[in-house]
């Protein structure tokens, strides 16, 4: 197929970016989304022009380094996957298709497409862990049976990527349900129990010096969200701090 | 340097661990502030090993390419992490997880070291649940196990098929903890391009960061090389994209050996090869061979009919399907180790009864397993007499429950819905057995240069078993590694910190420079992406999955040839003084063309067939591998050369004391 791109090119952080428009030909409908970039960059590569700079590693839908907004939609058209996952046949000969990096105050552009999210690490940070050292000394890991449900809905939460599109999907670029999918994976286990109180304290803290709007519960974020994380992980977030609060 | 000293403990094997770590030395709490310590690379190994050493007290460096700690590519690991827990009263134990292990890896491991491995294995499972690791657990609130390849028993924890990805998050969090104490500084989107000895002692690494360009130096006491496996020499493989050798082929360069690079493991279950466009190949977990039966079809015209697309799986009758694997292997069926599945896949293929437009793939079909849980599932929910639908729908959702996120995946990439068609898979590139030849301790020939993890080449022999990778990762991060390099570090309590104004980090940042000023100064015929294709087509098809002399020979001198045309005519577009991809996939490819003709001079220099090495020269009648232990029971460890063909051989002599070495059977 013959697709026309609308590409946002910005040589550095402090440059002034602009949209830049190229033609592109023989995609084929078995090729991913980045497949179809890698073939745009080698055609510039040849007629020596500087390639789009894009981040993304696994191709397999899970390391969350890809990110885009394509046509407007974090990952694009397609449901429960990322751009890496996006396959070409969700297109049709002769589309335009506008690409832009992800949005938001808190993830600055460093170059073209590539975003700075480190604000998410920094989150983590801030109290996404359970302070138990390295000593293979700890009990054994079937001392505390844990209910299937309470463990099933844990891991659920803990498998957010990462990659942001939840904050590029809302329009206050909360990042209520990222750091909420972390808080609920360690509400939800009595390892993460001890910690509770100071967790969600010192990760909401972190989340709201970032940057990050706040959340009006639009929804938008789940259903951009490649590994389809739950808004409910929104509502125990906020259980959670309420009770940490009056907790003091 | 040239005598290999593999350091293991003297007495018997299920004490040398234990007998050691009281042995070796120890740095007070109060001199371990005084200590630095660099970690390349923040996967499963370097990330559980940057934490430990951080919680033990010493100043920690990380390094890695990408924009997280958390995006290493331990994350893209699907099945399980194997622990000899023996919670499924199956008769599991330390004794017989080192034994699969050692059978699995074709009898080309250390024993001390695969005991050990074995022994640490439980510890892990404990940590990760104390980490807050989400692992699948059955309704009584216990963990589930489940099986896999070449072993009887189940000993795999999991949770889904992101076991890899939850591990590496309980490591990124535990990182995360000693950041927030300012006990690690990570250095993310930093690359490092040399190792930098001072008195014949790694002290330090040079880096680039990747965003400004800037070129940067970092000593430290010691260098952890925990930076993964080199399958990307292959082009395509399973593989992340940046996946790379460059941190194990610069430390190669100063003086660290590179053990046995021909062992490569070829993962039997991956999706296909759909058009010369594609960047990756993707697995699809070995965990699936738990329910899912492998065929081609017996006849040769329904092949060639389903090639041209007027058959569909689903119309092969049962009697008409070569269940080849349970055939071959009747004891361990589906479920035979990972090199011995993708041959015979192969082999099939080879011979004609490929199923899909190429002729390269065969079937892994769900159909049975779906039906077996439906009527399962239907007599727990009361209902005596399902309908076909009924028992469909039952069992799709037991499928759905334990594989989901890959079905789901399967269907996005191939367009087609395994719960009603069988899978294609076929064998692609996976894991490198291979890699740093290390002591016992961990240690490479550098002193104070160490490396884990898929980086090294200590466990498994000549195949890896499934499950067995992130056992391996976090036993050399969080057990074995901040131990034994304690016993190095306390010689350096009075040392001070490493000056980095030294004429050696003057060198090597001098000869990194050069390195890339030579990259950019190519004359600009092709991008680095077609050297790095060529190379690929080479490797794959002269040193894949099976591999001969002729063939080989002919690799090394192919390989030769395109280094050369690389040198020359390479494009790599923009500055050295900004962030550019082409330019670290230049880097990249630049290591990989000298690694890939090491590589096939190894295969080349073993005149055997063990695991994953396949020499069609040494095969038995009925095609299987072919050992010699009498002239081939040795680790190969080479030195490095810049003409790789030159590059000199020391061998590691593999001592076996407590099993019998004898051909491996899976009938």
């Amino acid at each position: 197929m013959k697709l026309t791109l609308k590409i946002w090119r910005q040589e550095s952080a402090k440059a002034k970016g602009a949209m830049k428009t190229y033609q592109i030909d023989g995609i084929d409908g078995d090729m991913s989304f980045l497949e179809m970039l890698d073939v745009l960059n080698e055609d510039l590569i040849n007629k020596g022009e500087v390639p789009v700079e894009f981040d993304h590693d696994c191709r397999e839908g899970i390391c969350g380094s890809c990110s885009l907004q394509i046509n407007g939609e974090p990952h694009g058209p397609d449901r429960l996957v990322t751009t890496c996952q996006l396959h070409m046949r969700k297109f049709n000969d002769g589309d335009t298709i506008t690409i832009e990096p992800f949005r938001a105050t808190a993830f600055p552009v460093i170059q073209d497409l590539i975003v700075d999210r480190s604000a998410f690490d920094r989150i983590q940070q801030a109290g996404g862990y359970i302070s138990v050292n390295t000593s293979g000394n700890t009990v054994d890991a079937n001392a505390i049976p844990i209910e299937k449900q309470n463990a099933d809905d844990s891991f659920y939460a803990a498998t957010c990527i990462g990659c942001g599109a939840c904050v590029a999907a809302c329009k206050n670029a909360s990042a209520m349900l990222f750091t909420s999918a972390k808080v609920s994976q360690f509400a939800l286990l009595p390892q993460g129990e001890v910690e509770a109180t100071e967790r969600v304290q010192n990760m909401v803290r972190q989340m709201d010096l970032e940057g990050f709007g706040n959340c009006t519960n639009t929804g938008a974020c789940e259903i951009e969200c490649p590994k389809g994380i739950s808004l409910e992980n929104i509502a125990r977030m906020n259980r959670e701090y309420l009770s940490a609060v009056s907790k003091g | 340097m040239s005598e290999l000293k593999s350091n293991i403990p003297d007495g018997p094997l299920a004490q040398k661990w234990t007998k050691h770590k009281n042995d070796i030395n120890l740095v007070n709490p109060a001199n371990k502030r005084n200590i630095d310590v660099i970690v390349v690379g923040t996967g499963l190994a370097g990330g559980s090993a940057a934490a430990t050493l951080a919680e033990l007290g010493y100043n920690v460096k990380t390094f890695c390419y990408q924009d997280s700690p958390r995006r290493a590519h331990s994350i893209a690991a699907q099945g399980g992490i194997n622990a000899a827990k023996n919670y499924q009263g199956d008769g599991d134990s330390n004794y017989r997880l080192f034994y699969d292990t050692i059978k699995g890896g074709d009898y080309r491991s250390r024993e001390a070291n695969v005991y050990r491995l074995a022994e640490v294995s439980s510890n892990i499972i404990d940590q990760c649940v104390a980490q807050g690791v989400p692992f699948a657990r059955e309704y009584g609130g216990l963990l589930d196990n489940r099986s896999f390849g070449g072993v009887l028993v189940s000993r795999t924890f999991y949770a889904k098929g992101q076991t890899g990805q939850q591990l590496l998050l309980g490591a990124y969090s535990a990182m995360n903890r000693q950041i927030n104490r300012g006990k690690i500084q990570p250095f993310n989107r930093h690359e490092m391009l040399d190792l930098v000895l001072v008195d014949g002692k790694a002290r330090g690494i040079i880096a680039r960061d990747l965003v400004t360009g800037a070129i940067e130096r970092h000593s430290a006491h010691a260098v952890v090389l925990a930076s993964g496996g080199y399958g990307n020499v292959f082009f395509l493989s399973t593989n992340a994209m940046g996946s790379n050798v460059m941190a194990a082929w610069r430390a190669h360069r100063r003086g660290a050996y590179f053990a046995n690079p021909c062992y490569t493991q070829i993962h039997p279950t991956c999706i296909p090869v759909s058009g010369d466009h594609q960047s990756k190949l993707t697995l699809m977990s070995e965990s699936l061979r738990n329910d899912g039966r492998i065929w081609v079809p017996a006849k040769k015209e329904d092949a060639e009919a389903i090639r041209a697309g007027k058959l569909k799986p689903t119309e092969i009758k049962e009697e008409d399907r070569d269940y080849y694997l349970e055939r071959r292997y009747p004891a361990f069926g589906n479920l035979v180790p990972r090199d011995v599945a993708s041959r015979a896949a192969k082999e099939r293929c080879d011979a004609g009864f490929g199923v899909n437009k190429t002729g390269e793939a065969v079937y892994l079909d769900f159909k049975s397993a779906i039906i077996r849980y439906g009527k399962e599932e239907a007599l727990i929910n009361g209902n005596q007499n399902p309908t076909d639908q009924e028992v469909y729908d039952y069992g799709k959702k037991v499928v759905e429950n334990k594989y989901g996120n890959l079905f789901q995946m399967y269907e996005k990439i191939v367009d087609e819905d395994p719960y009603k068609t069988p899978m294609m898979i076929y064998p692609a590139v996976h894991y490198t057995m291979g890699g740093l030849w290390v002591d016992y301790n961990l240690q490479t020939t550098i002193p104070g240069c160490y490396a884990a993890g898929e980086a090294n080449f200590s466990d498994h022999g000549a195949n890896r078993l499934g499950a067995s990778a992130l056992m391996q990762g976090l036993a050399d991060g969080y057990f074995v590694l901040p131990y034994t390099i304690g016993d190095y570090l306390s010689k350096d309590i009075r040392t001070g910190k490493i000056p980095t104004d030294s004429p050696e980090f003057d060198q090597a940042e001098k000869d990194v420079r050069d390195r890339m000023t030579k990259l950019m100064s190519g004359k600009g015929t092709h991008s680095v992406d077609y050297y790095h294709k060529k190379l690929g087509k080479i490797m794959w098809n002269k040193c894949g999955m099976s591999r001969n002399a002729k063939e080989l020979q002919e690799a090394m001198d192919e390989i030769a040839e395109l280094r050369k045309d690389f040198w020359e005519n390479v494009k790599v577009p923009g500055t050295i003084d900004s962030k550019n991809a082409e330019l670290e996939k230049a880097g990249r490819v630049a290591d990989f063309l000298e690694l890939g003709e090491l590589f096939a001079k190894d295969a080349l220099t073993r005149n055997e067939s063990c695991g994953g090495h396949f020499r069609e020269e040494y095969q038995t009648p009925e095609g299987e591998a072919l050992r010699d232990d009498e002239n081939f029971s040795f680790v190969s460890a080479w030195e490095y050369n810049e003409n790789p063909r030159e590059a000199k051989l020391h061998k590691e002599e593999l001592v076996f004391e407590n099993i019998e070495v004898k051909t491996r059977s899976y009938k």
